[in-house]
């Protein structure tokens, strides 16, 4: 590959080393601020000699290894890179801190351990001792730590970002040294911290003065820690979304809140009634962006209330009841509201929504999903009144008739997301919504009345399609996918699973998206490795392969994937026909954290054995329960101890059904 | 003023009505006491007790070797007229006749009363002889003995003009009342001075034998520093009111206001089991309700609820000496004679200072296994919150509750709160998080577990070490182990502060409260 790379780069070769030298470094990397769009094309640059390799090297500010084994050489190589991201990393231990304190020092700036595990107390202590211009740190997710710990990121003085979601075993004490030590605070996540209270939360409110952002979800703090963190002087996003200790009486807390605060989200606090949610709103004037979803109940009183929020741009009421009045007391009282979310609310009809839409013209972004008493005269409201749509999201409005997705089309040249999953759109409707050509977020799953003729429209005139979502929409076939695959050459997520007749030409037209890193083909029975191989050879950046139920595609469609798809970082072979010696193929591929391997019929316990023992940066693999018993536990003990995590599974396996029926099926369960 | 003597005749009255229990307070009167005229009764029983027990000495009012004992370092100070004991008690008696009987005149006890005067003229006059007989060799003397001795003519000169007064007063029925306001400052004087010869600690106040006699008359000096001159004269005065000191004792003081009696406890005295003890059968018990209830035992007369009530419960608030105590500990800050003396408050203040501070400490919590105490409340206070204050601030202060130490790292700069010793030691689940030994083990165990050879594990433990080297405290909370001296210290505190609500406290705040006004007045009827 490097090889390729060269024979590709040297072409300026022999006039360009002189001309690039007369360029200082600072252009250079002002050019190179330019290649941030796709990782392979800094590959690229710093191929082409050793100067550009140096260029390229002092350049890098960040960093994400995939493997902590190699961070001294990593770190080495890219001086400048001061933000470091262990993430992807399956075992980073105290040592590899370590080695990060000794190779950055103080220039360390932002270190993501989010999804790390095996460092210690001690590790994060070496760490801050050294690392004292440290501003963002990421723990998320170290669910083992301890308060000992939340002492040591104490250390880091300077700290400005602190993201702690799901630290469950730390508790107020861990968050009370966390507050009285990183005093510069700007953004706080406790989510899901399940140990922290109202102590805790207080504490933080009262030394961390500087807070911008402060995440409390689902803690289980009560109302008397409100007070002070509405004492924050520059409190700008508050997030309580699933505090249920929360009640009533806060909004009164709220009231003489924060002046600051722009952002306030108090989702699922299920004893916030609607006196409680009305009464929010009366002192945060320069609210901007308001969450209530899977609240109380959306009436009148509620939404009139809003009318004293006189900057709010967005609101979210998800999941909430929400009645005619409601919605029309929302449409006379909000001036300049540009999202509103109402996914899920029960009570949506056509003639509140079209009232509402009648006073916010300026709407960007609307989601409607699963309001299922819309029609069409609703449609025709948003799409004549609300020209300026960026996202409209309609998944599952099972009353709106074909014929109003036209008018989408016809109106609505914004868009640039749209998803019409589980609707009865058809090819006419494609054929309209073609006509957005900013289009690039498309879902089309389970639409059982589109064929190949309206999505090759799409591919068409879609030309910035990113994303396409084609599950379950079995009238698809290769033609519609060829003509997309043409027409969008930046596409880079593609679902088509369970469209049955999708065949390897598909794939291989699909091959011509240089960038498609997601790929889900799904049960497709006519997939062979020979599309497969498509897909691997010219898709390099091909991070997630889902070929589950392709039981087509064997070992030979796993060579090439292990020999070009460089980038995998997550497959899904269940129920295929690869073997042993594809899955230990597999191996070669230095990326690969996370496999499903489930019902493979030609997988030996030997075979698996190996090739877990092969992949060496595993961190997640779903097996059958029955590997359990057949292999050695030491070998999932070592496993285990190099950084990965076994999910058990016990499926039986099931009989593909037809679309139309598991549609049927699906509506079967919902009414 | 008016209201006051008012005031200070019914309280007087009622004091005559039992004159005794008044002044044992301290010494936890035994129920016998409590007879109208003890006195005399008492003697005996008292001297017999003391026969039983030493150790309970301090009943011993009237015992002659405390007399004895007092007359040694009497010796020892020239000055001081040694007279004849039986003399002194029979004065003692006529004085209590008289006081019993105002309302009828008795020509005899009269007649007492002038003998008596008569010798303490006597006395007086010996005294000053000596003074001027001895110029010469006390010139080599500090100057505070000569102001003295002045000070002991003094009272001796005010105790015989009281005497006299009150003398012809008796004469005079129909100015009965005046005459027994006129009659009580002298009294309560007297009281008083006995009150102080404990007070000065020389070996003088054996009436409640409270004092080390060992400590003698050399420590007068000393004390004259503390005590008013007025009951520094008492000193002189001790004959009087050795015997005198058991009823009128804590009637009066003079002390200027913020001044107080101290007494002091000997060593065994405070370290016996027991307190109370029954005079017919010298049963100890730790509580004065026991004792009564074990009194009923001996008979029917100590059934009637007199007998059964609590004791000096009417004697009344109001009417009581400020008591202070002092530490036998010589050295110890709560001894008379340190430079900063701090006195106890109570008896029990004594026993529990005594105890914690200068005794072995002998009770070792069964949970912790470490804290040790000299005083069985504190351990069974401490077991009550063992392993409960959890709650640690850096700066070493432990909390039962975690508001509290929220609350305190809120209000300091700088403080912040302490990981629980515990979780540093371990006990942590799979990647051991703190403890670094436990940490490593686990590694090892994944390592060496596995069925691959993973020297990268090795390395990686060894490369824990030495990163662990660098910083090596940091990662234990270095206060926690001062927190459980503090925690020490803690209990010191609040235990002496529980001490007030002891099991005496009944006793010892009524003793408090009543000479506290009384000797108010009487020094200001004495001013007056």
């Amino acid at each position: 590959m490097k090889r390729q790379k060269m024979a590709v780069a040297p072409a300026p070769a022999p006039e360009g080393p002189a001309l690039f030298d007369l360029l200082s470094e600072e252009i250079v990397f002002m050019i190179l601020d330019f290649l941030d769009e796709d990782p392979l094309d800094r590959k690229a640059f710093s191929l082409v000699c050793r100067s550009f390799l140096a260029l390229e090297s002092r350049h890098r500010k960040s960093l994400r290894p995939l493997r902590a084994e190699h961070l001294p050489t990593a770190l080495a190589r890219y001086p400048g890179a001061a933000a470091l991201d262990l993430s992807l990393c399956p075992r980073v231990t105290d040592a590899s801190l370590a080695v990060v304190a000794a190779a950055r020092g103080d220039a360390l700036r932002s270190l993501d351990l989010s999804r790390s595990r095996f460092f210690t107390a001690s590790g994060l202590m070496g760490l801050a001792s050294r690392c004292r211009g440290l501003l963002e740190l990421d723990l998320s997710n170290a669910t083992e730590m301890r308060d000992s710990a939340a002492a040591a990121v104490a250390e880091f003085k300077n700290l400005e970002k602190l993201r702690l979601a799901r630290c469950k075993s730390v508790t107020d004490i861990g968050v009370g040294c966390i507050a009285v030590g990183c005093r510069k605070l700007r953004l706080l996540s406790l989510k899901w911290c399940l140990g922290v209270g109202d102590l805790g939360v207080g504490l933080v409110a009262v030394k961390c003065k500087e807070i911008r952002s402060l995440d409390l979800s689902y803690l289980p703090i009560s109302n008397k820690c409100l007070p002070s963190i509405m004492k924050l002087q520059y409190l700008e996003e508050l997030v309580l979304e699933g505090c249920f200790g929360i009640d009533d009486e806060c909004p009164v807390i709220l009231k003489d809140g924060c002046k600051s605060l722009k952002v306030l989200d108090m989702s699922s606090c299920q004893n916030i009634t609607h006196v409680g949610s009305s009464s929010i709103t009366n002192g945060a004037g320069c609210l901007q962006h308001l969450a209530l979803a899977y609240g109380s109940p959306v009436t009148f009183a509620l939404a009139a209330s809003l009318k004293r929020l006189s900057m709010l741009e967005s609101v979210k009421l998800d999941g909430c009841m929400v009645t005619t009045s409601g919605l029309k007391a929302i449409g006379n009282c909000c001036l300049s509201l540009t999202g509103l979310s109402l996914s899920k609310c029960s009570g949506v009809t056509d003639d509140g929504l079209s009232f509402l839409v009648t006073k916010h013209k300026q709407l960007k972004r609307l989601d409607i999903t699963c309001c299922r008493k819309i029609t069409d005269v609703s449609i025709a409201h948003i799409t004549s009144l609300c020209a300026g749509l960026t996202s409209l999201r309609m998944e599952s409005c099972s009353h709106v008739p074909k014929e109003a997705f036209v008018l989408i089309g016809q109106r609505c040249h914004a868009l640039e997301e749209l998803d019409l999953t589980d609707n009865e759109v058809d090819d006419e409707g494609l054929k309209s919504i073609a006509r957005c050509s900013k289009l690039s977020i498309l879902k089309l799953g389970i639409c059982l009345n589109i064929t190949d003729e309206g999505l090759s429209h799409i591919g068409k005139s879609c030309s910035k399609l990113v994303e396409l979502d084609l599950y379950r929409s079995a009238g698809i076939t290769g033609l519609g996918i060829q003509e997309v695959a043409r027409g969008c050459p930046s596409l880079e997520t593609v679902n088509v699973s369970y469209c049955n007749d999708i065949t390897d030409a598909s794939l291989i037209s699909l091959s011509k998206c240089k960038r498609l890193k997601t790929l889900e083909i799904r049960g497709c029975p006519l997939i062979t490795s020979l599309g497969l191989a498509a897909i691997a050879v010219h898709c390099r950046q091909l991070s997630k392969l889902d070929i589950k139920k392709c039981c087509n595609i064997d070992d030979a469609g796993m060579i090439p994937l292990a020999h070009f798809s460089q980038n995998l970082r997550q497959i899904n072979l269940s129920y295929t026909s690869v073997t042993d010696v594809g899955l230990l193929s597999l191996a070669s591929i230095s990326c690969l954290q996370s496999m499903t391997i489930l019902h493979l019929k030609g997988l030996t316990p030997s075979g698996l054995a190996a090739a877990l023992l092969a992949c060496g940066g595993l961190t997640k693999v779903k097996l059958q329960a029955s590997f359990k018993v057949v292999l050695p536990q030491p070998l999932f003990e070592h496993l285990e101890a190099r950084g990965c995590l076994f999910h058990w599974r016990n499926k039986v396996l099931q009989a593909e059904l037809d679309p139309k029926c598991w549609k049927l099926l699906l509506e079967d369960v919902m009414h | 003023m008016d209201l006051k003597m008012d005031l200070e005749e019914r309280l007087r009255a009622e004091t005559w009505g039992k004159p005794s229990s008044v002044n044992d307070l301290p010494q936890r009167v035994p129920p016998d006491r409590q007879t109208p005229f003890p006195n005399f009764a008492s003697h005996k029983n008292l001297q017999k007790r003391e026969d039983q027990d030493p150790s309970i000495s301090n009943y011993g009012m009237r015992i002659e070797p405390s007399f004895s004992e007092f007359n040694r370092p009497s010796e020892c100070q020239p000055p001081l007229p040694s007279n004849p004991i039986s003399q002194d008690r029979g004065v003692q008696m006529n004085d209590i006749l008289q006081l019993g009987k105002t309302q009828e005149w008795d020509p005899k006890a009269m007649l007492n009363n002038l003998s008596f005067l008569e010798q303490k003229i006597h006395q007086l006059q010996e005294l000053v002889h000596a003074i001027v007989g001895r110029r010469g060799p006390v010139l080599g003397r500090p100057d505070e003995l000569v102001a003295q001795q002045q000070q002991l003519i003094t009272a001796d000169l005010t105790s015989i003009i009281i005497q006299l007064i009150s003398t012809a007063g008796s004469l005079l029925p129909s100015v009965k009342n005046s005459l027994s306001s006129a009659s009580t400052p002298p009294i309560r004087q007297l009281g008083q001075l006995g009150g102080i010869l404990n007070n000065s600690g020389s070996g003088i106040g054996l009436d409640s034998n409270l004092v080390l006699p060992s400590q003698g008359g050399s420590k007068v000096p000393d004390q004259s520093n503390q005590v008013d001159p007025m009951d520094q004269s008492a000193i002189d005065n001790l004959e009087d009111h050795e015997s005198k000191d058991d009823e009128d004792g804590d009637e009066g003081e003079n002390l200027p206001p913020g001044s107080f009696e101290i007494l002091q406890l000997e060593k065994e005295e405070i370290l016996a089991p027991h307190t109370h003890f029954c005079t017919i059968c010298g049963k100890g018990f730790k509580r004065d309700a026991n004792l009564r209830m074990h009194m009923r035992g001996h008979g029917d007369e100590y059934k009637t609820p007199a007998a059964l009530a609590k004791p000096h419960k009417e004697a009344g608030s109001e009417m009581m000496l400020i008591k202070r105590y002092s530490c036998p500990y010589a050295g110890c800050k709560r001894n008379k004679d340190h430079k900063k003396f701090q006195p106890l408050k109570t008896i029990l203040c004594v026993k529990n200072h005594y105890k914690r501070t200068h005794c072995d400490k002998s009770y070792t919590c069964s949970r912790c296994n470490s804290k040790k105490f000299s005083v069985i409340a504190d351990l069974k206070t401490h077991e009550k919150h063992c392993g409960k204050d959890k709650w640690l601030c850096s700066c070493g202060t432990t909390f039962s509750r975690k508001d509290k130490l929220f609350g305190h790292i809120t209000l300091f700069q700088g403080h912040t709160p302490a990981i629980p010793f515990d979780e540093n030691k371990g006990g942590l689940s799979l990647q051991g998080e703190h403890n670094e030994d436990t940490n490593k083990v686990g590694n090892v165990s994944f390592s060496f577990g596995s069925s691959t050879p993973s020297s990268g594990g090795v390395q990686n433990i060894m490369e824990d070490v030495k990163g662990n080297v660098d910083d090596p405290s940091s990662f234990f909370s270095p206060l926690s182990f001062e927190a459980s001296n503090f925690g020490g210290f803690n209990e010191f505190t609040r235990s002496a502060f529980d001490d007030s609500e002891g099991a005496f406290s009944f006793l010892l705040q009524a003793s408090c409260n009543y000479p506290q006004k009384n000797g108010g007045q009487s020094s200001s009827n004495n001013l007056e």
